[in-house]
């Protein structure tokens, strides 16, 4: 198996006229096709993986999608990536040591979520899946917000309005409908703010996320449609979610589709940055498919030595979107020993925070459960709450007795 | 405003709408055909010539994207009443509805609120082809975080929506097709009755019988026929399924000692189950007979022309009368 894209990754179909052709550079680029009633658009649309920074770190440039950093921000998207990756893994080790009860790694995926989660202003809105903490971070949720729910004190701890990030969503590709309906009331208000929906490819199966694109579509919402493929759905690879690559979907639904290296955060920035405009400005909306490597488990309840090949994974890491930002800041000479050390205390010292925070966390009052059930109430939760707050009291003597009062 | 001495239950819903888009402009109405056409049963009839298509919206055929993008709407800050065409095609929408809508103001632990409004026409009775006839209540009353009524008449119709829709909560309002052309009285200056409170609307005194939605009539017609026959029946209007107003179900069985609940849903696992054993847990010691149930059957609602059959009419309502009172 080639690390490469779902087409590349299936034989062809007897009689298809899709080729397999293998790539033997590293740049992912879709299959070709030989279709001889393919235009050049087709062609285009094809050849499109959009990189302007190789895996060796090396700046390229693309024609439709320009970026111009300053060392500046360079080195911000540097630390936001190696920050968030500090993050993930203090919450996996907080896992293991039985503080959460699941954690979902974003490792590998930074690049993906760092850049489109910078190309945000701070009037937009996303709608994440469950996975994205390093948007979470572009956001300004604090960090140990994301992990209640994963230690299991709530379902989602953080109030979305205060950093127009929504709640994480568990069930796969819901939010992406959630975004075009939000997007469709930025519509109305005249707003000229954009929506952001993020997805797997395992969603992408999903009724739900058809219909956010139908629905988008029609109404010209100003939704952009964020998919970080990363190849694998638990066990389950891209080519069991679909026959043709992803972001070619969208054609049919009357938006532009793009693929762009998901571990280039540069890319993955200029993208998203055009589709953000191109959706405030009233062009409707676009779907963005990042191709990227679950570098880790689905969760911590996975195994992924059950369904993919070490050597799969190896190869992926030589693509790893920290190292090449590095290789590339150190050769321009942007960052020096200094400042990496500085951003390596840093890391340390938002590991340890997250840990205090975490062991401190305490359980939610038991009564909570009867809490915001409704928001104008309800009579058969006023009568259970009542009920079991009389059973619980009446434990109350027991207690003292056992107390020794 | 004004009196109307005899208006549908399809015109009252309409000036319900109207009123509420009216009195707040964040009130949308969404669903299929519910635009130029007016909905197929004519309910939101001019409702996109008077307040245009950025209110009174087209959707798509995808009942999930209908609510899926209601909730979003909602989240923006817009309350959205979304027409879901016909009973038995809310089940693409049963996830968006169940597993985000219902549960997201509680996961937002009560940061966000999504006043979404659910219309869907229900019931059998008009001679309608598979799907259009259903009654799946009880698949939404079992739900935490959601809100069910069902109205019986015009001036419930009119009121009852509004309510729901000036709530900060998901509310499913089921709507009862067959009674859409029943002329009721509507006042719409009065004062409307709390949306989750149960009404007698027939005072009895050896049995009471207890309904919502199409069922109400019905069991009105039981009481005037058990009436010639002698026999004192009470009407309880539940009005709502979830919650369900238990204190005047209650306070009525506690006189009569007799209960029979009506609903088209079917028996087994319907309403009707939970009202038996709740009445029976409170009223344990006034009952004199055991809470009897009158309702479909445990099978697919049937080909049209056996409808009448299937669903719960005067003669089988009336038999369980007969068997309630002879214990």
């Amino acid at each position: 198996m080639t690390v490469e894209g779902t087409a590349e990754r299936k034989t062809a179909r007897g009689g298809s006229k899709r080729t397999t052709a293998k790539k033997a550079t590293p740049t992912n680029k879709a299959p070709q096709s030989k279709a001889g009633n393919s235009g050049r658009a087709d062609q285009a649309e094809q050849d499109q993986l959009v990189q302007l920074l190789t895996p060796e770190g090396k700046r390229v440039e693309h024609p439709d999608y320009a970026i111009d950093l300053s060392p500046e921000e360079l080195r911000g998207l540097y630390r936001d990536m190696v920050l968030t990756r500090c993050f993930d893994a203090e919450a996996t080790t907080l896992q293991r040591q039985g503080e959460l009860g699941l954690w979902a790694s974003l490792l590998g995926q930074e690049a993906a979520q760092i850049g489109s989660g910078r190309a945000l202003r701070d009037d937009d809105y996303v709608f994440p899946t469950y996975r994205e903490h390093g948007v979470a971070w572009c956001r300004g949720v604090d960090p140990t917000n994301l992990l209640g729910m994963f230690r299991g004190v709530n379902h989602g701890g953080w109030d979305p309005n205060s950093n127009n990030f929504h709640l994480y969503t568990i069930v796969i590709g819901s939010q992406t409908l959630h975004a075009t309906g939000y997007a469709m009331g930025v519509q109305k208000d005249g707003a000229d703010s954009a929506v952001i929906a993020y997805f797997g490819d395992g969603a992408s199966s999903q009724g739900d996320v058809a219909e956010s694109f139908t629905f988008s579509a029609v109404y010209n919402a100003p939704v952009v449609f964020f998919c970080q493929n990363n190849q694998w759905a638990i066990s389950e690879p891209t080519e069991k979610q679909t026959r043709v690559p992803l972001y070619q979907r969208a054609r049919g639904f009357g938006f532009p589709g793009v693929r762009v290296d998901g571990n280039d955060v540069l890319a993955c920035l200029a993208v998203t940055k055009a589709a953000l405009e191109r959706a405030r400005t009233g062009q409707g909306p676009m779907l963005i498919e990042a191709f990227t490597y679950r570098m880790g488990a689905h969760t911590t309840s996975d195994d992924p030595t059950k369904y993919r090949a070490h050597e799969e994974t190896l190869a992926w890491e030589a693509k790893d979107p920290i190292l090449r930002l590095r290789t590339y800041l150190e050769s321009e000479g942007f960052v020096d020993e200094a400042y990496l050390a500085a951003i390596d205390e840093e890391s340390e010292a938002l590991g340890k925070r997250v840990r205090d925070v975490v062991r401190a966390m305490p359980d939610p009052d038991t009564m909570a459960i009867f809490e915001n059930v409704y928001a104008d109430g309800h009579a058969l939760v006023d009568e259970e709450r009542a009920q079991f707050a009389a059973y619980q009291a009446s434990f109350a003597d027991a207690d003292a007795i056992a107390e020794g009062n | 405003m004004a009196v109307f001495e005899k208006i549908t239950i399809a015109k009252a819903i309409n000036a319900s709408l109207r009123a509420s888009m009216e009195a707040d402009p964040k009130v949308l109405v969404m669903g299929e055909d519910v635009g130029k056409l007016g909905g197929v049963f004519r309910v939101t009839d001019g409702l996109q010539k008077d307040f245009g298509e950025e209110r009174v919206i087209d959707t798509p055929l995808a009942e999930s994207g209908i609510i899926g993008t209601a909730i979003g709407l909602a989240l923006r800050g817009y309350r959205p009443v979304a027409e879901i065409q016909f009973d038995g095609f809310v089940f693409p929408a049963y996830d968006q509805i169940v597993t985000q809508l219902a549960k997201m103001h509680a996961r937002a632990l009560g940061k966000v609120k999504v006043p979404v409004v659910i219309r869907i026409p229900y019931a059998g009775g008009i001679g309608a082809v598979e799907h259009h006839s259903e009654s799946p209540e009880a698949l939404f009353a079992h739900v935490a975080g959601l809100k069910v009524v069902s109205p019986s008449n015009a001036s419930d119709a009119y009121w009852m929506l509004q309510q729901a829709i000036a709530g900060d909560d998901p509310v499913i309002y089921f709507e009862p097709k067959r009674r859409y052309h029943d002329k009721s009285r509507l006042d719409t200056e009065s004062i409307p009755d709390p949306l989750h409170k149960a009404r007698i609307t027939r005072t009895g005194s050896d049995l009471t019988l207890a309904a919502y939605g199409p069922m109400v009539k019905v069991c009105e017609n039981v009481a005037n026929v058990a009436a010639e026959e002698g026999k004192s029946v009470e009407v309880v209007d539940l009005r709502s399924i979830s919650p369900i107003d238990f204190d005047t179900v209650q306070s009525s069985v506690e006189k009569t000692g007799r209960l029979v609940v009506v609903h088209e849903a079917p028996v087994f696992f319907g309403s009707g189950a939970e009202i038996a054993a709740r009445i029976t847990e409170r009223c344990f010691y006034h009952l004199e007979a055991p809470v009897l149930r009158v309702g479909g059957f445990h099978a697919p609602y049937p080909p049209s022309r056996l409808e009448d059959e299937y669903l719960p009419g005067l003669d089988r309502v009336l038999d369980a009368v007969d068997r309630a009172l002879a214990y």
